[in-house]
């Protein structure tokens, strides 16, 4: 049980859900995205439960003020931090397009950063809390199909697991949760396989939190056929279309 | 001046920071810290907390057990770039040296001209302002007294955008509360401090078994004949209370060192190389296995024990390193206490009344099952510094294991006894304490001697931006 957590990435899909039931839970939860007016609605619904704070990603030079902030607003005690904020523009084959590329980056991986950076600390201080970036399926291999989205998810996961390796000894909790396809704003459109619901992620993900410090699949059918995905030689992965 | 330009343009959550933890593993802060290069640094760094309203704690190599050097929330500054020797004279002995130079850095510097520093803790690696802050002691307090004690002039600069040179002819009030004041008076940038001659690298040493605490009492009325004196009690062990065992050692005369000036160079500090046949580099790993139980404890202690019984009863002859600085040969030992930490509980005691209440300490610990896994006895004389914790008595240093299950009958436990020790007239030593209260603070320190640095404190820190998490547990700041 979570009495206090952070949600950065909050206002829609996974990490909406991840803030309504933790709410539904009894977890004080400080929900952070850009679109203020998501927020408050959500926050409407849990008025003594979620605290809506107005942040952009990108915008590294005030996180740490906002941080404390959050933290003051929390009681001085955090005990979960679930970094979901991601974007995944459309790249077109034949597309080179460096704004997308560096959006993905900022948002999906230097805004992970940005923000364990901050609670990290906190967190081996403390010697309490868990952390958990949600990663992806995507981080997995190099594809053709997203190039830089599986950059940034792939330097999420390596993040996640050389945190796991430093905060372990604190008795920190680290986690990487790595959804397949969700059906959210972001995938709206597109037909990708296994997509659940992004209820279904958010219980994944509080799922793997519970569980403690590791590695997960969400849903677990993913271990089996990305284990698989990541022995195909590389000279094969580059015929297909995955 | 990068730092300085950091501070001056960023606001302080911009700043990088770390975790700092005190030596016992146990207290730790998340700071944002700088690493002044200069004396002009510090001031400006001074101002700009000022202007900021945060306060700013010194810390050297962080060698102090719980939370002097720490500072959550709050600045930290690593004085460790200031660790050049300014001027040195092989004649007199006498050197100058910014604070940030490390006992190890300042022997290595004198060894090869024969001076040693007259008074050294059992690590070589605090700094120089660290040691000065705590006026540290060493295995010869009773002849040699505490660090300040050999110190003949130091340059200090303050929060409130001054600099002073003290001594015991200029402001020698100012200079004993320096000296022995936590750096809560501003930073040390200068010390002049006077080594001990010696003609040889080796100490001859000397060691024995004595049965219980009494015999280790009694062993003590001979300290004066040796240049140092300590002693190992086991806490823990089958045997008598307080048994353990004597360690002396004490200069050679000219000529009398078996290796004659070779040993007075770094390499010529040999240290031992074995632990009770463990070798250094794994004994903080067999520890480990050994202190993750009070049994497992007293297995070790037990074989020492017996192994000093059997072991040379004639003097023998150690570098001074090798016989000062064991702890150093094995820079892990910390770990063995991981997860939980260890605290040093070392209550300073007046010596018609130390036997009684160091007997009281260890027979109450054993029947809680709160035992300290080393114990170790020392000799002091008073001195003239304003918050010191010297006495003409005894100190007993004790390491207790922190565990998620005893923290708090531990805690419990060492306020009790702190108060036996207050009773007695005892004192408490800031470098090693994470547990005393304000109240303990006024009773072991005097109130007379608090208003006296309290006073120095509104002259030198005006806007109290200096601050320790010791100082202000301790409340040394409280309104009276």
């Amino acid at each position: 049980m979570f009495q206090t957590a952070i949600v950065i990435g909050a206002s829609s899909g996974i990490g909406e859900q991840i803030v309504r039931k933790l709410a539904a839970r009894g977890t004080k939860v400080a929900a952070v995205a850009r679109r203020m007016d998501r927020l408050q609605d959500i926050a409407s619904d849990w008025p003594d439960l979620v605290l809506p704070y107005a942040h952009d990603v990108m915008d590294y030079e005030s996180a740490p003020a906002l941080y404390e902030q959050m933290l003051q607003d929390l009681g001085g005690k955090l005990d979960l931090f679930i970094y979901n904020a991601g974007v995944m523009p459309t790249v077109e084959e034949g597309e080179w397009n460096w704004d997308k590329d560096r959006l993905m980056l900022e948002v999906n991986l230097l805004g992970a950063v940005r923000w364990i950076n901050l609670v990290g600390g906190t967190m081996e201080a403390a010697r309490h809390g868990t952390l958990v970036g949600v990663s992806s399926v995507a981080g997995d291999r190099g594809r053709r199909g997203s190039p830089v989205y599986t950059v940034s998810k792939a330097g999420l996961t390596a993040h996640m697991e050389a945190m796991r390796n430093r905060l372990d000894r604190y008795g920190v909790k680290v986690v990487t949760a790595k959804p397949g396809p969700v059906r959210t704003d972001m995938t709206a459109g597109m037909k990708l396989p296994l997509m659940i619901e992004a209820h279904e992620a958010a219980e994944g993900i509080l799922s793997l939190a519970e569980s403690g410090t590791g590695s997960g699949y969400v849903p677990k059918t993913w271990a089996p056929i990305m284990n698989v995905i990541q022995l195909v030689p590389s000279f094969i992965f580059r015929k297909t279309n995955i | 001046m990068a730092d300085q330009d950091l501070i001056g343009q960023r606001p302080l959550n911009q700043l990088p920071r770390r975790v700092f933890d005190g030596f016992g593993l146990h207290n730790r802060g998340l700071s944002p810290f700088l690493a002044p290069r200069s004396a002009e640094e510090l001031a400006a760094i001074f101002v700009r907390a000022s202007e900021l309203g945060t306060t700013v704690c010194f810390r050297g190599n962080g060698r102090s057990y719980g939370d002097a050097a720490i500072n959550p929330g709050g600045l930290v500054l690593d004085m460790r770039h200031f660790n050049k020797v300014l001027a040195w004279d092989p004649e007199t002995g006498v050197l100058d040296a910014e604070p940030g130079l490390t006992i190890q850095q300042l022997w290595q510097h004198s060894l090869p001209h024969g001076w040693w520093p007259p008074v050294v803790p059992g690590t070589s690696f605090p700094t120089l302002g660290g040691c000065l802050s705590m006026n540290i002691h060493g295995k010869n307090h009773y002849k040699m007294g505490g660090i300040g004690d050999h110190v003949q002039e130091i340059d200090v600069v303050t929060p409130a955008g001054e600099q002073h040179t003290l001594s015991r002819q200029s402001r020698p009030e100012f200079f004993h509360a320096v000296i022995s004041g936590f750096g809560m008076l501003g930073a040390i940038t200068r010390v002049r401090i006077k080594l001990k001659r010696v003609y040889g690298g080796h100490l001859r040493v000397a060691q024995w078994a004595v049965p219980d605490l009494k015999a280790q009492f009694d062993a003590f009325q001979d300290a004066a004949r040796s240049d140092y004196f300590v002693s190992w009690v086991d806490c823990i062990g089958a045997g008598a209370v307080g048994r353990g065992q004597i360690h002396r050692a004490s200069y050679t005369q000219e000529g009398e060192d078996p290796l004659g000036l070779a040993s007075m160079t770094t390499e010529g500090q040999s240290l031992p190389k074995t632990m009770m046949g463990v070798p250094m580099p794994l004994v903080p790993t067999v520890l480990k296995i050994f202190y993750s139980s009070n049994f497992g404890v007293g297995i070790t202690n037990e074989v020492k024990y017996r192994a000093s019984e059997f072991g040379s009863t004639s003097d023998f002859y150690q570098s001074h390193a090798g016989f000062h600085f064991l702890l150093d040969q094995m820079p892990g030992f910390r770990n063995a206490y991981e997860p939980g930490g260890f605290l040093q509980f070392q209550p300073f005691v007046p010596a018609e009344h130390a036997e009684h209440v160091f007997s009281e300490i260890l027979r109450v610990s054993k029947s809680r099952g709160l035992v300290s896994y080393l114990g170790v006895l020392k000799r002091y004389r008073p001195d003239d510094f304003l918050l010191s914790h010297a006495l003409d008595g005894y100190s007993m240093a004790l390491d207790y294991p922190i565990t998620r299950a005893n923290r708090v009958p531990l805690w419990a436990m060492l306020h009790e006894l702190a108060e036996l020790v207050l009773e007695a007239g005892g004192k408490f030593y800031p470098a090693k304490d994470c547990l005393l209260k304000p109240a303990h603070f006024r009773r072991a320190f005097g109130q007379e001697a608090i208003s006296t640095f309290r006073t120095l404190r509104a002259e030198c820190d005006p806007n109290r931006i200096l601050r320790t998490s010791w100082a202000a547990r301790v409340g040394v700041d409280d309104p009276e």
